[in-house]
């Protein structure tokens, strides 16, 4: 089997004095793999998830994707390692309102000097393939929180990341919403992407996680992986 | 209220930077409002101020010493009308020689006529002088100087080498007199010592009356005076109005540009309280929700608005009135040595009143948004933060992201469409700066060219002096009487002089000037002609209009004489002496100062048919070397030839004018205070913006904008703002500075050259048009490394 795109070895996170959000975690993550990461609030998921977007930096230990040692990068070489490796999901969506869902789309490509016409077309594609064709010139505020999220699913794959994070995707959404967006994420892992899910949806993690780990307290208390497999 | 006092208290304390900016920024325009009303009430009237501190003498009179006693004298004191007098005093005119000094003057050379008074206390009832340095003169060999005007320094000697026992006095001190009273003063019994043999010392009275307002008033005084005395005893009696006139001249001189910096500044200052005022408005609307959802009534909300704006406000107000004062001590000093008049301070009710003013324009600007956050419906105020407002711009937005341009660029070109209000102001705070600069630079300038138009009234690289010094009216004397004669020797002859000066190797072209006093046809009194002999075709003042001379016939006059005698060029005017005539044509308008512009000048064969003769010490050479002599060399053996006349040649280092250094200095304070204030007005806007916008950082970052790309945006975010501030402020501060110029040069009677208020050339409208740029950029600096630097992962969690 080929080197894990993910892979962190002893990961400590510490805020202030009082317990840390990750304590001593270590956890590989192969190409392929759709997991889902369980927990109650305050386990430290998302202070996972920044650890290996490079939002954040351990106070301790290693972070390691895609060959790339991220905890030891600068700001600058981060942006880049952003651009081209990680495409990110947030419960809230994160687009920037002032832009339409296109000029959203376009962001990661335009900020990586993609040429323009290769950027648009490209848009055009994922817009297309994720149904929201036709909101191409619409500002998000416009949008249903299952189409906002589309779009930033779109925008995440624009620069074709080897590694999609996704935090709580479908907090936000309803029901109906939520079932759509999890069709979403399972066909994009059967095309082969690698998934990183945080979620404390258990339906979403039962059906489109290949493997679950869970959190308590910045450990991993269960890894069922293995058993997925 | 002190649940609401905690609530306001802790808002102050959550926004940090935009408490100081808050606090800077009312600091600043404190500052300079304070410094600007300070400086306009002090130089209203600073002659006054320092005359009624020094009890100046609104009378000097002077009586002959051999037909009026002490006792006489003495006696005046009680003619009705006075109030107060000093004296008698006694006083003679002598010539001094420079001894031992260290203030670079030759040893030996001759000095004009000095009055002399001999008083034994610098303090009294009327003439309360001022000692700036050193000590008083009380005992023998001591003599004290005015302050100011004086060449010599504490430490320096005179000598008196024509006196019985050639007595010798050193400096010990100088003091200032608003009067003018004197040009030295020494004990009475040095004086007696310096008396030459068979002379009897004048007697000196100091006057002030009830009613001294006008010339009639003092007029009638001195004629009260004049009858205590034996009739024709009185010589001489010079009135406070005279050097008044003069005095406000200087000062006037400062007051158009002054205000034109303080209606600036307090411009600005209202513009940035209300941009500072709104901006924490509106980034704490949602805040204000919160409060009303727990249970504050409207008012209590406008009270915590209105006091969260107060307090850095007020603590901003009082380091700026601290500050303003502070800095005043310098900037005042600097206008009070230019004033020559008295010590000047920040009046005590401009630091009442600033101060005052400043934070109702705080509450005032405050009550508007805070009536308008205390009116908002609850479950809107808390909305705000949720669902931004329908943004602006987005059409703007749009067509930006379509041009070729790198996408930070075209997101922080599009950055001020969506707040037009804020970017508004923004564009406003730094229009004001560049109008700052653009002014104070031109000022500047002007001033620098006129410095040099005035030095151009000795060109020669090389000047010899019939005498040492120029010979400046003696004090108490009326400039427009007859000359006080040499006493003693003969100047050296001009024609010996210029000799000499054509025997010299190296000398290119040389003039000579000399001074002479004819009459004006249809004006009273005399008037000083400079009669110019030799090629004097190089020797061309700075001309308002018209051209220098060119040959005998020709007048040329200062602005001044123009205005005084309601001549204009091409007019012919007379000029007598002796109960001749000789018709001048005025050819040019010059720019120059002295004597309230009251000169002409002639070809010196105008005067031939006069006789009127040229006063030999006010002879004076100017000498163009030839090109590649070495001007310090020639000078060596100019000197060694000049030695037997016992003159010497000086280089001609132009002088700086007091004024014009105290003016420079107070326009660059001016100018940097409100490019502080325009700098400060940015930034808070940028820290506003950037904090709104934090979110839309993160994701950005998020998506992999580099720091480099967060920089240029929020950099490009202002640039734009300031470039088009810019160019709408150049104009603006260049229409302001043609404006108060000619306003400048009315106040000190005369008008200035087209060119030295044509300043501004390309190669300075360029930095200045790209300085609003600069302004804009230096202010978002600080957020934009801000923005740069802020955590990915907590911007996130704004949410
Ligand atoms: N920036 C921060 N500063 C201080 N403490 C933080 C910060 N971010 C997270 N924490 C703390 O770290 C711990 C883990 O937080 P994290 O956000 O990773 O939890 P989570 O598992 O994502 O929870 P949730 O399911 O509620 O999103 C929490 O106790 C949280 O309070
Ligand atoms: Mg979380």
């Amino acid at each position: 089997m080929d080197a894990p795109i993910i892979e962190i070895r002893d990961v400590s996170k510490r805020y202030d004095e009082g317990r840390p959000a990750l304590a001593g975690l270590s956890l590989e993550v192969r190409a392929g793999e759709a997991l889902a990461v369980l927990g109650r609030s305050g386990s430290g998921k998302s202070t996972l998830l920044n650890m290996i977007a490079g939002l954040d930096k351990p106070s301790e230990g290693g972070v390691t994707v895609d060959g790339v040692r991220v905890d030891s990068l600068s700001e600058t070489a981060l942006a880049k390692y952003r651009r081209e490796r990680i495409g990110m999901i947030f419960q809230f969506f994160n687009l920037l309102d002032d832009l339409t869902v296109e000029d959203n789309v376009l962001l990661p490509a335009q900020l990586a000097g993609v040429p323009r016409g290769k950027a648009r077309a490209r848009a055009a594609e994922l817009l297309e393939q994720l149904g929201i064709a036709r909101h191409a010139r619409a500002f998000p505020g416009r949008l249903s929180g299952g189409e906002r999220q589309r779009v930033a699913v779109a925008r995440s794959l624009m620069n074709r990341p080897p590694l999609l994070l996704a935090d709580e995707p479908t907090g936000a959404l309803d029901s109906a919403s939520a079932a759509d967006v999890r069709e979403l994420l399972v066909d994009l892992n059967h095309t082969g992407q690698t998934i990183l899910l945080v979620t404390h949806d258990t339906a979403l993690a039962a059906s489109c996680a290949t493997g679950t780990i869970e959190l308590v307290d910045g450990r991993i208390a269960r890894d069922v992986r293995a058993a997925a497999r | 209220m002190s649940a609401l006092g905690k609530v306001v208290r802790a808002g102050v304390g959550r926004r940090r930077v935009q408490t100081l900016v808050m606090t800077l920024t009312t600091m600043m325009a404190v500052t300079a409002s304070v410094l600007a009303a300070g400086l306009l009430v002090a130089s209203q009237a600073p002659f006054d101020h320092a005359f009624a501190q020094q009890k100046g003498a609104h009378l000097t009179a002077q009586f002959d010493g051999t037909r009026v006693t002490a006792a006489q004298a003495a006696a005046t004191a009680h003619v009705s009308g006075v109030t107060a007098a000093a004296g008698p005093f006694p006083v003679l005119s002598l010539r001094p020689h420079v001894g031992t000094n260290d203030s670079g003057m030759p040893v030996g050379d001759r000095l004009p006529p000095m009055t002399i008074v001999g008083r034994a206390d610098p303090g009294g009832p009327v003439d309360d002088l001022d000692l700036t340095s050193g000590r008083w003169a009380t005992g023998t060999g001591q003599i004290v100087l005015p302050d100011g005007d004086a060449p010599f320094g504490i430490g320096d000697r005179m000598e008196f080498p024509d006196l019985p026992g050639r007595p010798s006095l050193t400096v010990v001190g100088l003091a200032r007199s608003v009067g003018m009273s004197a040009e030295a003063w020494v004990s009475p019994a040095q004086l007696v010592a310096l008396t030459p043999p068979g002379a009897v010392p004048t007697r000196q009275m100091l006057y002030r009356f009830d009613h001294a307002a006008t010339d009639a008033q003092i007029g009638a005084d001195r004629a009260a005076v004049a009858a205590a005395v034996p009739p024709g005893s009185m010589t001489g009696a010079a009135s406070y109005l005279k050097l008044k006139l003069a005095a406000s001249r200087a000062s006037a001189t400062f007051v158009p540009f002054v205000t034109a910096f303080g209606v600036l500044g307090l411009f600005m200052s209202i513009l940035i309280i209300g941009v500072v005022v709104s901006g924490a408005v509106s980034a704490a609307t949602r805040r204000i929700g919160i409060l009303k959802s727990l249970g504050f009534t409207p008012a209590q909300v406008v009270r915590a608005y209105v006091a969260q704006a107060l307090i850095p406000a007020t603590i901003g107000t009082v380091l700026g009135v601290v500050f303003g004062d502070l800095l005043s001590i310098p900037v005042l000093g600097e206008a009070e040595s230019a004033y020559g008049t008295g010590s000047l301070t920040v009046a005590p009710w401009i630091d009442l009143a600033v101060p005052a003013v400043a934070l109702a324009a705080v509450a005032g600007t405050a009550l508007v948004p805070a009536l308008r956050a205390g009116r908002l419906r609850t479950v809107e105020a808390i909305a705000v933060g949720r669902t931004p407002r329908p943004g602006r711009g987005r059409a703007v937005r749009y067509l930006l992201g379509r041009l070729p341009l790198p996408r930070p660029v075209s997101l922080g070109l599009a950055t001020p469409f969506s707040r037009p209000t804020r970017s508004a102001t923004m564009a406003t705070a730094v229009a004001f700066g560049t109008i700052g600069i653009t002014f104070g630079a031109g000022l500047a300038m002007s001033l620098n060219d006129i410095q040099n138009g005035l030095s151009r009234r000795t060109p020669g690289a090389v000047v010899v002096q019939a005498f040492g010094a120029p010979a400046p009216p003696a004090p108490g004397t009326d400039p427009t009487g007859p000359p006080a004669t040499p006493t003693i020797k003969p100047a050296v002859r001009p024609k010996a002089i210029a000799a000499k000066i054509s025997a010299q190797p190296g000398t290119g072209r040389y003039f000579s000037t000399g001074q002479a006093r004819v009459s004006v046809t249809g004006r009273a009194g005399t008037t000083t002609v400079i009669a110019y002999q030799g090629d004097y075709s190089w020797g061309s003042y700075q001309m308002v209009a018209g051209s220098w001379l060119s040959g005998p016939g020709q007048a040329v006059v200062p602005s001044g004489f123009l205005k005084a005698t309601g001549t204009h060029l091409g007019d012919t005017i007379t000029l007598t002496a002796n109960g001749r005539s000789a018709p001048v044509r005025i050819v040019g308008e010059a720019l120059d100062l002295r004597e309230e512009g009251m000169v002409i000048l002639t070809d010196a064969s105008s005067l031939a048919g006069l006789r009127a003769p040229v006063l030999p010490e006010s002879v004076e050479f100017d000498i163009d070397l030839r090109p590649g002599t070495d001007p310090q060399r020639y000078l060596t053996s100019l000197n060694a030839a000049l030695q037997p006349l016992g003159i010497t040649a000086q280089a001609n280092s132009g002088q700086l004018s007091g004024t014009v250094i105290a003016m420079d200095a107070l326009a660059a304070m001016l100018t940097l205070l409100l490019l502080a204030v325009a700098g400060l007005g940015v930034l808070n806007t940028v820290v506003l913006d950037t904090r709104e916008r934090v979110h839309d950082l993160g994701v950005l970052k998020a998506l992999g904008m580099s720091p480099r790309q967060t920089v240029t945006m929020v950099i490009t975010s202002v640039a734009g703002i300031g470039l088009s501030a810019s160019a709408l402020g150049v104009p603006v501060g260049m229409a302001l500075h043609d404006q108060v110029l000619p306003v400048m040069g009315h106040a000190a009677g005369t008008r200035f050259p087209a060119a030295d208020i044509a300043v501004y050339g390309l190669p300075v409208l360029i930095p200045l048009v790209l300085g609003g740029m600069v302004i804009a950029t230096a202010g978002a600096l600080l957020p934009a490394g801000w923005a740069a630097r802020a955590r990915t992962a907590i911007a996130l969690r704004t949410e």
